[in-house]
């Protein structure tokens, strides 16, 4: 046995590095990019982090056991339930949940709750539940997981009205998500336009689109946020709300897009093959997009990476403050208003839990904007 | 070096220029305007409407001009320190904000010295132990505080403090000297309460300027004249402190330009939670109740403080750093 991986193993190495170095010449530059990022163990998982945030988002209908609006008026502020494998049986491969007592201290009217031993709810997956109407389209009533009927299965517990707050978290995740996508894709479009121009025409516009970023960096964000959508008509209906927020955060988001787009192109603008195509008689927009575009795709991609976070933080700083969304969309931020005092987190802990996934989408999107920038460098 | 400081402050007009611009944008996004408002509140408490004083009004802010004349009367009202009246608070705006500037800018400042205290040090350490245990903790810590949002770390810091000191940490004075007249009694309780917000906003930064000078320090270390200075047996610490942070230092100093506004941001935010005495509760409160005059006056003192902020960082440089200063003067 060991003889023959003796021999094997040096041959094998050398066709494997023979073939790399042949596959290393030919790639692609994406395919070169892709090799150095999957090198990076922490964008990696980033990647799978952020894909199940996605996932949970998309299908929040699906994966949340109870709708955004349904109140168990039976349980109010519920801590969160815990999931058991054992009882006094022994191990169960099924987890369960108990049933809950519910207490009320006749002074202080604080109610608390006990598990209840003498019931017990096993999880189950892919069952029939509440009805809901999925992506707005057709009905269904199917979800990832839940207890008989009689339980109640409250993950992270439920919030003042009794509603359960891990169906709201995944609810939420779909606002909170799309809105660093949307609103990246705004300033994308913002910061392509007036950043190429900047870098492709030069001279006095050039001057003036760089002082004006100037000025908009210099601007404390937050402030400036808050007054602008504290200017959104109250009367807008909640979808208007939303890209109005948007727009808003997407303001000052586009400066950081249009100075990458800038500083490539002027540096691309200079190089032969540019040359090379404007003397074969390329018209502008196809130099553009054929020659320039690809060249500084990779850095347009990581820093739009990088730009998620701080739309993310934006819109829950600003719904923290009731400035921003407000009910009936859901968003981790309007959630977080809820816990807005001592007192409540003293008491309710678990209603502060929504941060703890701002912070892990925050984290993920830096990590795999960190990834992404190693990767896309060259000279790395 | 008087020839840029001349120079930065003549940039610096359009960007007052454009501040103001926008701040008055701000003041004018609701609909309607102050008259309207002010008229429906006093209609509201059952006062009767003097026609005159509201003729008189309307004189003072130019409300039957064209918008471009209310700008000017506007900007020449701000230019004589009369910033508007505050309808919600029925006093002049100019008697309301001072205090309160005053105090954002003196908890912005110690944010300001915090982050640099305690990201300069940590940044060396994580560069000279490259890879090591406290590298990684710091690297993680430092991602943490830049991921986490400054209400929450305020939330939490004050339920800690409520739940194992029994302390109520909001504010920025106690109760006996929240009305009292400036003392040095005062001074020194306000310097008490202040830690709290200075580590809430001064958090956020550290970890961008970790990383800012953690790179810068690594790559100095990497020069050659760190290999000749060792080889000639120059002590580890002088050889550390003498060339490589001094030159690494220059871009941590270079980034105060964006480095302030995000911690006057914060500074709003953490203000709200702590229900500090600054800008921020305030600013949050007119804006809710479309107080339009008290709320862009903060805006525009606030971008503009900013901007001054910046341009004193640039000087400090530019006097810190020759190559800087020759640099810009040939330009």
């Amino acid at each position: 046995m060991m003889s023959i991986f003796k021999k094997n193993k040096p041959e094998e190495r050398t066709e494997e590095y023979g073939e790399y170095e042949e596959s290393y010449y030919v790639a692609s530059q994406w395919q070169l990019m892709w090799r150095k990022f999957r090198k990076h163990k922490l964008a990696m998982g980033s990647i799978f982090v952020l894909v199940l945030l996605y996932l949970g988002g998309i299908f929040c209908e699906f994966v949340a056991p109870y709708d955004l609006e349904s109140r168990q008026i039976r349980y109010v502020y519920c801590p969160p339930q815990r999931i058991h494998f054992f009882d006094e049986k022994g191990f169960h491969l099924r987890p369960f949940v108990y049933g809950l007592k519910r207490k009320i201290d006749l002074v202080t009217l604080q109610k608390s709750y006990k598990e209840d031993k003498r019931k017990k709810y096993p999880l189950q997956f892919f069952v029939h539940g509440q009805k809901y109407k999925f992506w707005n389209l057709f009905e269904a009533d199917l979800h990832l997981f839940g207890v008989e009927r009689g339980g109640v299965i409250f993950l992270l517990g439920t919030d003042r009205m009794g509603r359960d707050m891990f169906s709201r978290i995944v609810y939420g995740a779909r606002i909170s998500l799309s809105i660093g996508l949307v609103g990246v894709f705004l300033s994308l479009i913002i910061g392509l336009i007036l950043g190429g121009l900047s870098g492709y025409l030069g001279g006095v516009t050039d001057t003036i689109i760089q002082r004006i970023i100037e000025i908009l960096r210099s601007f404390p964000t937050i402030p400036l946020w808050m007054a602008l959508s504290a200017a959104l008509p109250p009367h807008w209906p909640p979808l208007r709300v939303y890209f109005g927020i948007t727009i808003v955060l997407s303001l000052i988001g586009w400066t950081g897009l249009a100075r990458v787009v800038r500083g490539k192109l002027l540096a691309l603008r200079e190089e032969d093959f540019t040359m090379a195509a404007k003397v074969a008689g390329c018209k502008d927009m196809r130099i553009i997009s054929r020659h320039l575009l690809p060249g500084f795709l990779s850095y347009i991609i990581v820093q739009m990476t990088l730009s998620i976070p701080s739309m993310i933080l934006g819109e829950t700083s600003l719904s923290f403050l009731g400035l921003g969304l407000r009910p009936p969309i859901t968003s981790w931020g309007v959630l977080l208003k809820e816990a807005q005092n001592v007192r409540t987190v003293a008491l309710h802990p678990w209603l502060m839990i929504p941060v703890l996934f701002v912070i892990t989408a925050v984290l993920a999107f830096n990590f795999l904007g960190d990834g992404l920038r190693d990767a896309a460098d060259p000279y790395h | 070096m008087l020839v840029y400081i001349a120079r930065r402050i003549l940039y610096m007009i359009p960007t007052l220029i454009i501040i103001s611009v926008i701040s008055f944008i701000i003041i004018q996004l609701p609909p309607g305007d102050y008259l309207t408002s002010y008229i429906a509140q006093l209609s509201e408490t059952g006062e009767s409407v003097d026609e005159a004083v509201i003729a008189s009004l309307k004189k003072r802010y130019g409300l039957d001009q064209p918008m471009y004349i209310q700008y000017f009367m506007w900007i020449n009202g701000v230019l004589h320190g009369d910033f508007g009246q505050s309808f919600e608070w029925n006093k002049p705006v100019s008697e309301l904000i001072w205090e309160r500037l005053a105090l954002t800018m003196a908890v912005s400042l110690f944010s300001l010295i915090f982050t640099y205290v305690v990201a300069i040090p940590i940044g060396i350490y994580s560069a000279t132990h490259q890879y090591s245990i406290g590298d990684y903790f710091f690297t993680f810590v430092g991602f943490l505080g830049l991921a986490t949002p400054n209400f929450l770390l305020a939330l939490v810091l004050m339920f800690l403090f409520y739940k194992y000191f029994g302390l109520s940490v909001g504010g920025l004075f106690s109760p006996e000297f929240v009305e009292a007249p400036w003392s040095w009694a005062k001074v020194i309780d306000m310097m008490n309460h202040m830690w709290i917000p200075v580590i809430v906003i001064g958090t956020a930064g550290t970890c961008g300027l970790i990383r800012v000078m953690r790179g810068c320090l690594l790559d100095e270390l990497r020069k050659q004249y760190v290999v000749t200075a060792r080889a000639k047996g120059v002590g580890e610490r002088k050889l550390l402190f003498k060339y490589p942070v001094r030159v690494a230092v220059n871009p941590i100093i270079s980034t105060i330009g964006w480095t302030l506004p995000s911690i006057v941001s914060g500074a709003t935010i953490t203000a709200i939670v702590l229900s500090l005495p600054t800008t921020g509760p305030l600013l949050l409160r007119s804006l809710m109740s479309q107080d339009m005059y008290l709320a862009g006056s903060f805006i525009l003192l606030l971008a503009t403080l900013t901007v001054i902020g910046t341009l004193i960082s640039d000087i400090l440089l530019a006097w810190l750093d020759p190559r800087i200063r020759y640099e810009k003067e040939a330009a």
